[in-house]
């Protein structure tokens, strides 16, 4: 088997959460965008071309307030700001991957990074393909669902209220192992409890900017407590 | 549609734009070929084991405990992952356990 597929083969699994989550959130998308009036052709080109699902029913609802394409940049940079912690948190890991790093980058979607973050594959699979078949795979997934959801319309309905709890699901399993790998739990704890403080003081629309500056100051002002305990990132 | 053709296309344009933006911008900033700065290699490698605790409260972000159901169906979820993931330590086991308790509390109880 050569390099490619043994890859492709070993990416698979890890995304199987993500498929689930991708297809339902994307189907809900495509259903979101049909009734704004907007065709499968809409769909497939939003999801293929900014790929960044909050950001994706974010837009929606900035269609019914006018067109103001300043606004919508703006939005833009504070609703995907953390996608700059995950872009830092990678440098090292994508160092080597030639022609595939642009899409790395492009896919590091919350789900994707999560996965690349935590996924350990065996020591003779490729990594650079390894993580190309994943962001690939779920920017699959999420493609797929926007056009389901657009082709279903609103014609039919389907029971999956809850179903989007996969993501969560994921990321809490994803936070148990990584608390469990942690020599130093300061991190982890950090990101929770800045996170919370500053939901509970900024509200749920405002808060994930604000816990950015929290952590940042926070693991800076720590830097040589943290450091001086191993921590790492698995995929290496 | 609430926009024109050209309207619509520079409107998702500039979100596409913006977001591609932000995702290369480290790796500008810090590229492969340059020493990265011994600060940002140190948030590289802390950043990750802080993000997914914050990725965890922005999906619970819009729970209530003042109003019904208190947040009741995320936190029993929430729970139920957390038990089976400590005991049986099997992905798929407490991620499809947790969503399918999930969507029987949303469907059936609150």
């Amino acid at each position: 088997m050569n390099k490619k597929a043994k890859a492709f083969r070993a990416a698979l699994p890890y995304t199987l959460p993500v498929f689930a989550g991708y297809i339902v959130l994307g189907t809900a998308y495509g259903i979101l965008l049909n009734s704004k009036g907007y065709s499968i052709i809409w769909a497939v080109l939003t999801s293929l071309f900014i790929y960044a699902g909050s950001m994706q029913f974010v837009s929606l609802s900035l269609l019914a307030a006018g067109f103001h394409p300043f606004y919508a940049c703006i939005m833009t940079l504070t609703v995907n700001a953390r996608h700059l912690f995950y872009g830092i948190s990678m440098l090292s890991k994508f160092q080597g991957t030639g022609g595939k790093k642009p899409y790395l980058i492009f896919g590091l979607t919350d789900e994707t990074f999560s996965i690349l973050c935590s996924a350990t594959p065996q020591n003779e699979i490729d990594k650079g393909w390894f993580m190309f078949f994943i962001t690939l795979l779920d920017q699959i997934y999420w493609v797929s669902g926007s056009i389901l959801g657009s082709i279903l319309g609103s014609i039919i309905h389907f029971n999956t209220n809850g179903i989007d709890f996969v993501l969560t699901a994921l990321f809490i399993v994803i936070f148990i192992n990584q608390w469990k790998s942690a020599t130093n739990h300061i991190p982890v704890l950090t990101g929770l409890g800045a996170s919370i403080l500053c939901r509970m003081i900024f509200g749920a629309s405002d808060f994930i900017i604000p816990s950015m500056i929290a952590i940042l100051f926070i693991v800076t002002v720590f830097q040589n407590k943290i450091e001086s305990e191993n921590t790492t990132c698995h995929l290496q | 549609m609430p926009f024109t053709i050209g309207e619509s296309v520079l409107f998702f344009g500039i979100i596409s734009l913006t977001t591609i933006v932000i995702r290369f911008l480290p790796f500008i900033l810090f590229p492969e070929n340059k020493k990265t700065p011994g600060y940002i290699a140190y948030l590289g490698r802390v950043l990750p084991y802080t993000i997914i605790g914050m990725l965890v409260i922005y999906c619970l972000k819009d729970i209530s405990f003042t109003a019904s159901p208190f947040g009741l169906p995320e936190l029993i979820s929430a729970a139920v992952i957390i038990v089976l993931h400590l005991w049986k330590n099997h992905t798929f086991l407490s991620i499809g356990a947790g969503t399918i308790m999930y969507m029987l509390l949303v469907q059936f109880i609150f």
